[in-house]
């Protein structure tokens, strides 16, 4: 299971790339893995206000529906309209061509918060334990 | 469909599409047009809803092609009538066929809806003694049947909490809910207006009243609880749980969903319950699944009785009546007076089992779901050690190496002629295994069930492609249920091979 240093992650099982102030998120290796084959993705409006833990998507596998819950807050500037008519990139490639919105961050301190590479492993392991 | 080739297995016939079966210009009916009179129907119709291209596309089939074409889909089948129907959380229990007897006797089978209450007394006599029961089970004084179906009655539960707090100022906006609530609680608060905040268990499946003291707030209207849980363990902490959400001035919604575990022994009332709502379909054993329709009757404490939805029905000198003098009221919730067919099969049911009968069917509910849970822990492991009601859930951890898991258990389990139980919920048990198998079935029944999952799972060890592929002797095989979800094809069309 992939777990890249680059990234930081949610305990709900999102990454988040912060490139100048704008957050890339998706869902992680081991969330889409637990999900099983993802069959639609529902992503919010480009504009829209997102508040930390709030509803960001829903994502429908064959197993079960699924909210996808924001780990930071900040405004929607693009989503992955691929995701719609190819849902399963975000099985293929969770962290690149499977990524869903980019966010621009209203506090950037939000990303301080969320967990490095290796605090989500040992998360997973204390989760799976 | 290609026919399979060889022997067919008796009883079990091959069958295309009904669009593959008949041919142009075949009917099942015809209509004489010098006995209808008047113009052609076609003639009648504003030209936005006319045809231009006839019958195409539309299957022309006889009556018996039709008889028969759904006689063969149904033989593939499996249900409560066939076989152990063990989905975790949907109470697949024996419809009794007495009960459909009585539906059927012309006194309710004929009765119409707009008759005068004075023609309907024995009708209206079978809702108020049902409407009796239901109080004595639930221990709550007020009750409605109107609700068509389990969700229907919580919404209508959650429009008289909303019209509550509005009476008193503010219908707040929120809804606390557990993960491990009935799965349609969250649909339903949010049908009514509210946003739900969700709570997790403790490490035993169990929730723990000061999860909802940290969530409680002026805001919240209402927590909606199930119990027992989804996950099939009683919610111990819920009498404490009820003061925390009464001294927050919010109300207590119980889903009624697993009554079948509570039936005669515990009281939803007795909890603190402020709403509850009855799933007839599961607990009172009218049909489900496809033979529905539901029926979902709604249960209040005395704060929430004056907004009960009208007409109700009162008892005056001259007998039963329905009322429409509730100024309180948030109305009616449904067509006339519910699902009275629905009604009816319930009260036969109550009437059949008696108060003791209903204490039995608890007893071996809850025996028959730990008799299932003792006998196969050692093979699978269990989600929680916590004592189980009237379900039990396992995982599919131990398989992980096999690369079998709990979709192809339940694919496999097909082949030994069960239906599958519920899988892959709840959702807070990664690779959830939900086993019901309710009161109904029989010892000898349960030990095959058991003696059949040992077997997959032994198969998924050492076999583990012949559980992977399952179903094999099933008439269709495995489905590839990802492609279906991903590229749907919702309409028939005729082959193009052929220009002509």
């Amino acid at each position: 299971m992939q777990i890249p240093e680059t990234l930081r992650y949610s305990e709900e099982h999102e990454w988040v790339l912060v490139e100048d102030g704008v957050a890339t998120i998706g869902i992680t290796d081991h969330a889409q893995e637990e999900l099983g084959d993802i069959v639609f993705v529902e992503l919010p409006a480009i504009g829209a206000e997102i508040a930390k833990s709030a509803t960001l998507g829903v994502v429908e596998s064959v197993k079960a529906v699924s909210d996808v819950y924001a780990p930071v807050s900040g405004t929607v500037t693009t989503i992955n309209e691929a995701l719609a008519t190819k849902p399963e990139t975000m099985n293929e490639d969770p962290y690149g061509a499977g990524w869903m919105v980019k966010v621009a961050l209203a506090d950037p301190g939000d990303v301080g918060a969320l967990m490095t590479a290796q605090q989500y492993r040992d998360f997973l392991a204390r989760e799976q334990a | 469909m290609s026919r399979p080739a060889g022997v067919l297995r008796y009883g079990l016939l091959p069958e295309p599409l009904i669009f593959e079966r008949g041919a142009p210009g075949r009917t099942g009916a015809t209509c004489d047009p010098t006995e209808v009179g008047g113009p052609a129907p076609v003639d009648v119709l504003p030209a936005g809803l006319r045809r231009d291209d006839g019958l195409a596309g539309l299957p022309e089939v006889s009556e018996l092609d039709v008889v028969r074409h759904f006689t063969r889909l149904s033989q593939w089948n499996l249900s409560a009538a066939t076989t152990l129907y063990p989905l975790g959380s949907c109470t697949m229990k024996y419809n009794p066929i007495v009960n459909e007897a009585i539906v059927r006797s012309p006194g309710f089978a004929a009765l119409h809806p707009l008759l005068p209450d004075a023609w309907t007394q024995g009708a209206l006599e079978l809702m108020d003694r049902l409407a009796g029961f239901l109080r004595a089970v639930s221990g709550l004084p007020g009750i409605s049947l109107q609700p068509a179906a389990g969700a229907h009655g919580e919404l209508t539960g959650l429009k008289m909490v909303r019209a509550y707090h509005a009476d008193r100022g503010n219908p707040r906006h929120r809804v606390l809910i557990p993960a491990s609530a009935h799965g349609t609680n969250p649909a339903s608060a949010a049908l009514c207006g509210y946003t739900v905040t969700e709570m997790p268990a403790n490490d035993a499946g169990i929730l723990e009243v000061e999860t909802v003291r940290a969530h409680l707030g002026p805001d919240v209207a209402a927590m909606m609880i199930t119990n027992p849980n989804t996950i099939g363990l009683f919610e111990r902490n819920i009498q404490a749980i009820a003061e925390a959400v009464r001294e927050a001035g919010a109300l207590l919604y119980c889903d009624g969903a697993n009554m079948n575990a509570l039936l005669g022994v515990a009281k939803p009332g007795d909890m603190g319950a402020d709403v509850l709502q009855f799933n007839l379909h599961k607990t009172f054993s009218t049909p489900h699944g496809g033979g529905g329709p539901g029926a979902g009757p709604v249960a209040v404490s005395e704060r929430l009785e004056p907004y009960l939805p009208t007409p109700r029905l009162v008892r005056d000198a001259s007998g039963l009546r329905w009322s429409e003098d509730f100024p309180k009221t948030i109305g009616r919730v449904r067509s006339f007076h519910g699902n009275v067919g629905m009604l009816v099969r319930a009260y036969g049911y109550l009437r059949t089992l008696g108060g003791d009968g209903l204490t039995d069917v608890t007893a071996m509910a809850v025996l028959n779901a730990n008799y299932i849970r003792a006998k196969l822990a050692d093979v699978l492991p269990l989600a929680f050690q916590t004592p189980s009601l009237h379900e039990c859930v396992f995982t599919d951890r131990d398989l992980d190496a096999t690369g079998a898991h709990t979709l192809d258990l339940a694919k496999r389990l097909l082949d030994y002629g069960f239906f599958a139980p519920t899988i892959y919920f709840p959702l807070v048990v990664p690779g959830a295994i939900m086993i019901e198998p309710t009161e109904t079935e029989s010892k000898q029944t349960l030990d095959e069930f058991i003696a059949a999952v040992r077997a997959i799972v032994a198969e998924a060890r050492e076999t583990p492609e012949l559980v992977k592929e399952a179903p094999h002797a099933t008439f269709v095989g495995r489905l590839d249920e990802t492609r279906a979800a991903r590229r749907p094809v919702l309409r028939w069309k005729p082959p193009t091979a052929d220009p002509g």
